[in-house]
């Protein structure tokens, strides 16, 4: 069995989730990855350790991983395998359930558990419940959250690179604009630490001072989905349900209430601190460290404490 | 222009799913049902475009059981001018959804389908992707804006690093995000109104469409409970605490 990956990249690097993926799918057979970008990243593709071979798509209509154009070249090249796999992340989640129409497949997204080459675990309601699911399909396509996976390494392979041509593009999109956030920080998927803040921190103002917090411990920063739509920070920091799915080492919540869905986001990271005035609130119930006090005093202590 | 905006019924994002006993799947018997928040979303932009004279008719569908008329009475109540039910077994697969969808467009040949990125409780995040793929259209998903210009439809993307803006050609699929727009409350006028409006029932074997499910559920259990840990009194305390005990620091 041979299973193909949609490596998914931003700004010329591989994402990291996307090496989450390349680890799940060497659970069915050899890895093929399929890139679609400039040669610096099909190169790094084919560094990337437990790679069989590198399947290239150089042109430029697949520049900005657009849907059609991309679910239209993965179905062209969807033959020879037995899984098509993609981390479930805004590329993958946008992409593969299009390809899996066209294939006539049902997908099977956020994937946390590869049982066997056609049975699945994937959580359902938020996290609230496991499901098991069996495939009927000749050809499986999924998305696998990256927190469930350990990512294979960056280095060490040496695969062949294969240009592939394009495939027809169905020409009904076109790429505008893209603007993200400026970080130095790491990916909140993949960082060791994430520190994250909930409404309690009030402003915008006052959400920068996890970011001294955050420096000390090389974290990434998060939030609760409370905290972004009240504009505190931008929509690509939510951690829950429907924003990303994080696992860390350690997670600290700041004045987040813990709702059900903000759990779906974080509740398998390794240790959970949390901070909170409120003694009651839910954030609590599966923190491994609470503290109950002022935000305001606790964070800058504990900067201090960390430094 | 047409909109179409597909509904799903789903328990109520306020209650707690349980786990059925014998694990065949979350209990929705005699469970409070309402309309996927993400749908919610959907029907609210489909109403606002029409309102602001880019669209002239919202049509809501809805693939499922009987009681499903009750979500798109709710969406005819929001502002929706007619309803379409297909009457299908309980919480249909994306790929059969699709399908359903794609025989309703060639009926209704709406200008735009809009709706919910996903369920809140299979959490597939799939149908309208598989849609727009079946139609060969394309796709703004994740839409935290849309702005229809004369032939296109601009949409801003919520992605991993930030927003993505692209334009699609209509018709065109799109998926609402959580901040597309925040969805209004159905007056009493405007509930009272909405039993009046037109509701067309069909049955999926009408449409067609092979609705066999490719995914057997083999089991549905409750995630591992993390247990509770301690409160500590400092931030000393917790400090030694991670640095000595938990040894993440």
């Amino acid at each position: 069995m041979t299973a193909l990956v949609l490596l998914d990249h931003e700004e010329g690097r591989i994402r990291k989730a996307a090496l989450s993926a390349v680890a799940a799918a060497t659970q069915f057979g050899d890895v093929h990855v399929l890139v679609a970008g400039n040669d610096a990243v099909a190169q790094a593709a084919a560094k990337i350790a437990g790679v069989a071979k590198v399947l290239h798509a150089a042109d430029a209509r697949y520049a900005h991983e657009l849907a059609e154009p991309l679910a239209a070249l993965l179905v062209s090249l969807a033959g020879g395998y037995t899984h098509i796999v993609a981390a479930a992340g805004a590329v993958g989640k946008n992409v593969l359930p299009r390809a899996a129409a066209l294939l006539d497949v049902q997908p099977i997204p956020d994937v946390v558990r590869i049982v066997d080459a056609d049975t699945f675990v994937r959580p359902i309601y938020a996290g609230n419940a496991l499901a098991t699911v069996k495939s009927s399909d000749s050809k499986k396509v999924l998305t696998v959250r990256s927190s469930a996976f350990d990512a294979v390494a960056a280095e060490g392979g040496a695969a062949a690179i294969d240009v592939v041509a394009p495939a027809e593009d169905p020409a009904v999109s076109h790429f505008e604009a893209v603007h993200l956030s400026d970080s130095e920080r790491p990916e909140l998927e993949s960082a060791r630490v994430v520190v994250s803040g909930g409404r309690g921190l009030q402003s915008e103002e006052k959400f920068k001072i996890l970011d001294p917090l955050a420096d000390t411990l090389g974290a990434a920063i998060g939030a609760s989905r409370a905290a972004v739509d009240s504009g505190f920070v931008p929509n690509d920091y939510q951690v829950g349900q429907t924003g990303k799915i994080v696992a860390p080492e350690l997670y600290m919540a700041f004045g987040i209430s813990g709702a059900i869905q903000h759990l779906a986001g974080m509740k398998d990271s390794r240790v959970i601190v949390a901070v909170n005035k409120d003694p009651e609130a839910p954030i609590f119930q599966v923190a491994d460290y609470g503290i109950e006090g002022d935000l305001f005093e606790v964070i800058p202590q504990l900067t201090e404490a960390l430094k | 222009m047409k909109i179409v905006v597909p509904v799903k019924r789903v328990v109520d994002y306020n209650i707690k799913p349980r786990v059925k006993a014998d694990g065949s799947g979350v209990e929705t018997a005699g469970v409070k049902m309402s309309m996927n928040p993400f749908d919610e979303i959907a029907v609210e932009e489909a109403v606002r475009l029409k309102e602001k004279g880019a669209a002239t008719e919202v049509v809501v569908v809805s693939i499922g059981v009987q009681q499903a008329q009750d979500t798109l009475r709710t969406a005819m109540a929001m502002g929706a001018d007619r309803a379409i039910l297909v009457l299908a077994e309980e919480s249909p697969e994306p790929l059969a959804v699709a399908k359903v969808l794609k025989a309703i467009v060639a009926k209704e040949e709406p200008g735009m389908v809009i709706l919910g990125k996903q369920a809140i409780d299979d959490d597939m995040n799939a149908t309208g992707q598989m849609l727009a793929g079946l139609l060969g259209w394309g796709q703004g998903t994740f839409a935290g804006k849309v702005e229809v210009a004369d032939g296109s439809v601009r949409v801003s993307r919520e992605i991993d690093g930030g927003t993505e803006e692209v334009s699609l050609k209509l018709p065109a699929v799109i998926t609402a995000d959580l901040r597309l727009n925040e969805p209004r409350y159905a007056s009493l006028p405007n509930i009272m109104k909405a039993r009046k409006k037109p509701l067309e029932t069909l049955n999926v074997a009408d449409l067609g469409v092979d609705t066999t499910r490719r995914l057997t559920v083999v089991s549905v259990a409750e995630p591992a409970q993390r247990a509770a840990g301690v409160k500590v009194g400092s931030v000393a305390e917790l400090v030694e605490k991670l640095r000595n005990e938990a040894k993440v620091i």
